[in-house]
């Protein structure tokens, strides 16, 4: 076990992201969710940078100023205006049980770990241990993307689910090649774009964003 | 000069009885000044209790034995917790009765009783409080024992004595564990000493209250016992928290010197904590009480992700 600083400084850090995974679990406001994915972003962004720090691996600086750039600020500020334009900011999304979503949250943390436990035997790297966190927050991300019936938090499910795999990657080989980050980035931020164009045109042609509405095959009830 | 263990053991109960009602004095006297109200000082409590003491019992016609037993028997056990939860020193006889999982039990024997008191008479007033009291108990319970056990695994033992013997010497580790294992902690402790995102000790509100409600109908030295009771677990929960998360200072043995200086420092931690907890109540509003639920869920939830946290982490 490497107890160094960095380390340590470093799973504090996977603890957040794991918190701030959960946190995105029992939000309810839209608002809110930004913020937390915002949060969870620039825990992201300080734990590539003490991985790029502790590692000598200089290249993990460039992602995580990436990171900070395009999960703290850019996306949040992008959603946050999309919020506003389809003047949704007030909305209290109805989601069933959040306590029952937190078990099975904690459910798929203790699986993760049971399937990373191969890996921390095999890796000698000091963010071995980190890597259960980031497969849970993958999972995390997901169950919010089934669990919830609005749009924007399925998205905002999405964007978690690319933080842990970004995570992922930082934790299990100290990131990716550069071009592969780099285009992960631009992807995103695409992504980004299209969502915004497809929640315009759901908004218009269901007058709401709740997704159970696509089920419908009728104009009336 | 070295005091006797069991020296240590009388001076922690004297310490326990006679200095619980000046720190719950301090905490209002606290929350009076942010609130801008001016106070009643610090003695306040201790004329509250003795003026209690002084007045007659008024007894329900259909009160059974139970609703006389109970305020003996909540203080009775509240005060054997004192002897349990080292204040001091480490040196502690009675410690070895008990560890944490018991700790937890010998509140839940006092809840269990006053919910009982609370319905003996038949009032609404007390059947509601009951009901309320044990719904958020048995929420709050298995979080408490989570939290607590955190820091169990983190010292290896579940004994307090052991646990505040290796956390008071272990060297600095950031420990993402024992901070989510706190931060449920005050939560919980929150939740169970009644205060205020959880019930509001001052009111007796009718539709708000919880524990008041259990405690609506004694009056006299009943009434005075269960208040020193529960300024005791007040005080006792927020040793529990210094004890299990930042127990530094705290005395090895019986030393007279370096006992002075563990009273010293668990003062400055008490008012410190007392600072918190009144900063926490007053900035928050009283939760709906179909919201609790969520609140003490989240609880357990930080309790479970710091047990996770030093399996994965640490």
């Amino acid at each position: 076990m490497a107890h160094t600083l960095a380390a340590q400084i470093n799973s504090l850090l996977a603890a957040l992201i794991l918190l701030s995974a959960f946190a995105l679990l029992a939000q309810r406001k839209i608002m809110g969710l930004v913020h937390i994915f915002a949060w969870q972003g620039f825990f992201l962004a300080l734990s590539t940078a003490v991985i790029g720090f502790a590692s000598g691996e200089h290249h993990l600086y460039i992602s995580s100023l990436l990171t900070l750039g395009m999960k703290v600020f850019l996306l949040p500020y992008i959603l946050y205006s999309l919020v506003h334009k389809l003047k949704i900011h007030r909305d209290i999304e109805a989601v069933v049980n959040i306590p029952t979503t937190m078990l099975l949250g904690i459910v798929l943390v203790v699986f993760s770990y049971h399937l990373t436990a191969p890996i921390r035997e095999l890796s000698n790297l000091m963010t071995r241990s980190t890597l259960a966190v980031a497969l849970a927050t993958v999972m995390l991300g997901l169950l919010m993307m089934v669990t919830r019936r609005h749009a924007v938090t399925q998205i905002l499910g999405f964007l978690a689910m690319e933080n842990g795999l970004f995570f992922a990657a930082t934790s299990a080989t100290y990131g990716m090649p550069m071009v592969v980050e780099l285009g992960v980035a631009l992807d995103l931020l695409i992504a980004a774009f299209i969502f915004g164009i497809f929640f315009f045109h759901i908004n218009t042609t269901f007058d709401s964003l709740d997704v159970d509405q696509m089920a419908k095959l009728k104009e009336t009830d | 000069m070295n005091l006797h263990p069991l020296a240590i053991e009388l001076l922690q109960f004297v310490l326990l009885l006679a200095l619980a009602p000046a720190f719950a004095g301090w905490v209002k006297v606290l929350k009076c000044r942010m609130q801008g109200r001016s106070a009643a000082g610090i003695m306040q409590p201790y004329r509250d209790i003795r003026r209690l003491f002084g007045k007659d019992v008024v007894l329900a016609e259909n009160a059974s034995w139970l609703f006389r037993f109970t305020p003996y028997l909540t203080f009775g056990v509240t005060t054997i917790v004192a002897g349990i939860i080292p204040l001091i020193s480490v040196d502690l006889p009675l410690s070895a009765t008990a560890d944490v999982i018991a700790l937890v039990m010998l509140f839940g024997i006092v809840r269990f009783f006053t919910a009982l008191a609370g319905m003996d008479i038949g009032t609404a007033f007390g059947g509601m409080g009951s009901s309320r009291e044990m719904t958020i108990a048995s929420l709050a319970e298995p979080a408490m024992l989570m939290a607590i056990f955190t820091v169990s695994l983190a010292s290896n033992s579940t004994s307090l004595t052991q646990m505040v013997t290796v956390m008071a010497h272990a060297e600095f580790v950031i420990r993402p564990s024992l901070a989510f294992a706190l931060a449920a902690f005050i939560m919980i402790a929150l939740a169970e000493t009644g205060r205020v995102p959880v019930d509001n000790p001052a009111t007796h509100l009718e539709l708000t209250m919880i524990h008041e409600a259990m405690i609506l109908e004694y009056s006299g030295r009943h009434l005075a016992l269960i208040e020193w009771a529960g300024m005791m677990k007040l005080t006792l929960l927020f040793a529990l928290g210094i004890a299990s998360f930042c127990p530094w200072g705290i005395s090895a043995g019986g030393d007279i010197g370096s006992l002075a200086l563990a009273l010293g420092i668990l003062a400055v931690k008490l008012m410190v904590g007392a600072l918190i907890m009144v900063l926490i109540e007053t900035g928050l509003a009283k939760m709906r009480i179909f919201r609790l639920p969520e609140y003490l869920g989240s609880a357990f939830l930080l309790a479970t992700l710091g047990m996770i946290a030093f399996f994965i982490l640490e």
